[in-house]
């Protein structure tokens, strides 16, 4: 794929047990090529996924974030999107304040059935990340002490 | 010019007359009041317990008062205690009761429409502060006496920042207020002007910018522990082992998280008075990346944190349309 050429990135995915990661297995079942930069990490919830997760990672060299839950309003406990999708919408406009390019961050909503939908979000994301190149962490670059 | 100072002292007398006579009227259902005393010299002033009759004379009140007291209310709970208050102050506790942290009849809340608190630090860069003999205030001037001599400082010049931009002079909620109360004197657009100023750099300078400036931090966590609204010091994430949030390195990166952490615990809470920024002694300008988070708030949630008791903040609560979120399209 597209993102594959040249060095592979380290992308994170926080999905939720019910949805997401239940498309992202529909997508692989159905043989839906798709970049490998992903590594996934399964939540019971999206609102399971506390903003200082995708912070963290971003600390510890992630180089791009995705989250990915059911579809609001089809949530397994009802309701735990509805609240992440407040979270990491302010986390999303918050983030670019920090200085972390805004297209190192998503969020989106990706049902179990839709392996074509995770194929299309997967890709997309990993060629957005690949547009901005490795990440560059706080306190690498020229100006300021290493990182310790 | 003599009149004007006079009647302003004697406003400044009358002020805190009053509430020296709302202490004395309470004190006896208490264990103790909070308000302020003069510090180790003229120029600071220190929080101070009045637990007595003969304590009410030691309190003071005027710009150097400027601590956010309501810091010591949570660890309070379960006692019946007074506190005295500025606007911004209030915030807090109306944060406080809104989230269940503190209760409303075990509170007497003296308040006192404030005029501004200065910025010490903006008063060491132009007096040697080693020895001050003498503090005085008018309208709009700070008089300090030093050996070399007496400076006169425009008030305007050393207020604390929040103060420029300051929208609730007025307690949003007290029993007894100190002085008449008034409305906001300040710009409203003032309130983000710093977080535009970072807003129009791009990435590459907003991301020099942190390093820069928190490169000094050395995660003394006082701007944790000043914080009104940090209510969970004892179990911190930040200190927390498993899970293990910050590792041991002293790189920017840890700093740039803990900075990052204590903001988005404070997302939708922050009542803005900035207590973290003044209790920083590395002097870095951490109030803006919470006012960031405020501004964002405010456009998403049309709220602000601390006004109402009766509301609930915007991440405890959703909408199942939500018109203001633009999601991506993939």
């Amino acid at each position: 794929m597209s993102g594959m050429e040249g060095k592979e990135l380290r992308v994170v995915g926080f999905l939720c047990n019910w949805c997401s990661y239940g498309g992202a297995d529909t997508a692989g079942v159905s043989r839906f090529k798709q970049p490998t930069d992903l590594r996934i990490i399964r939540v019971p919830c999206s609102g399971r996924v506390d903003p200082l997760f995708v912070v963290k990672a971003f600390m510890e060299g992630a180089d791009g974030v995705l989250v990915s839950g059911c579809h609001p309003r089809d949530c397994h406990y009802a309701e735990g999107n509805f609240y992440a999708r407040r979270r990491l919408e302010v986390l999303k406009r918050f983030l670019p304040f920090m200085g972390i390019e805004p297209d190192r961050f998503a969020y989106t909503w990706v049902s179990a059935s839709e392996g074509a939908r995770w194929q299309k979000v997967v890709t997309d994301f990993t060629a957005q990340v690949h547009a901005l190149g490795p990440r560059r962490a706080f306190g690498e670059g020229a100006g300021s002490g290493g990182t310790g | 010019m003599d009149h004007v100072a006079r009647s302003v002292k004697e406003q400044a007398v009358a002020v805190l007359a009053n509430i020296k006579e709302a202490i004395t009227r309470e004190l006896e259902g208490l264990a103790f009041v909070i308000g302020w005393e003069e510090g180790y010299d003229p120029l600071h002033a220190a929080p101070f317990f009045v637990r007595s009759l003969a304590d009410i004379e030691r309190l003071i009140w005027n710009p150097l008062c400027v601590h956010n007291l309501t810091s010591y209310l949570p660890k309070l709970k379960g006692r019946k205690v007074g506190i005295i208050c500025k606007g911004c102050d209030s915030r807090s506790i109306v944060q406080l009761l809104q989230e269940g942290l503190i209760k409303r009849e075990e509170l007497v809340i003296i308040g006192i429409p404030c005029r501004g608190v200065v910025d010490m630090a903006r008063i060491k860069a132009r007096v040697d502060c080693s020895q001050i003999t003498d503090v005085s205030f008018t309208e709009k001037a700070i008089a300090i006496k030093t050996p070399d001599g007496r400076q006169e400082i425009p008030l305007d010049e050393v207020l604390a920042t929040k103060c420029l931009s300051c929208q609730y002079p007025t307690p949003l909620v007290y029993d007894h207020l100190a002085g008449a109360a008034f409305s906001a004197q300040r710009p409203a657009a003032a309130l983000y002007a710093e977080v535009e100023e970072i807003e129009k750099l791009d990435l590459k300078e907003r991301l020099a910018h942190w390093e820069k400036e928190l490169d000094r931090c050395i995660r003394c966590y006082a701007c944790r522990n000043a914080c009104p609204l940090c209510v969970c010091q004892d179990q911190c994430a930040a200190e927390s082992r498993n899970p293990h949030w910050f590792s041991q390195r002293t790189g920017v990166n840890e700093k740039v998280m803990w900075q990052i952490m204590h903001a988005l615990h404070l997302a939708g809470r922050c009542t803005d008075c900035g207590e973290c920024e003044r209790a920083c002694p590395m002097d870095i300008p951490i109030q803006r990346i919470r006012r960031k988070l405020n501004k964002e708030i405010k456009e998403l949630f049309e709220y602000e944190a601390g006004i109402n008791p009766e509301d609930t903040p915007p991440l405890y609560t959703f909408k199942v349309e939500e018109p203001t979120i633009k999601e991506k399209e993939w």
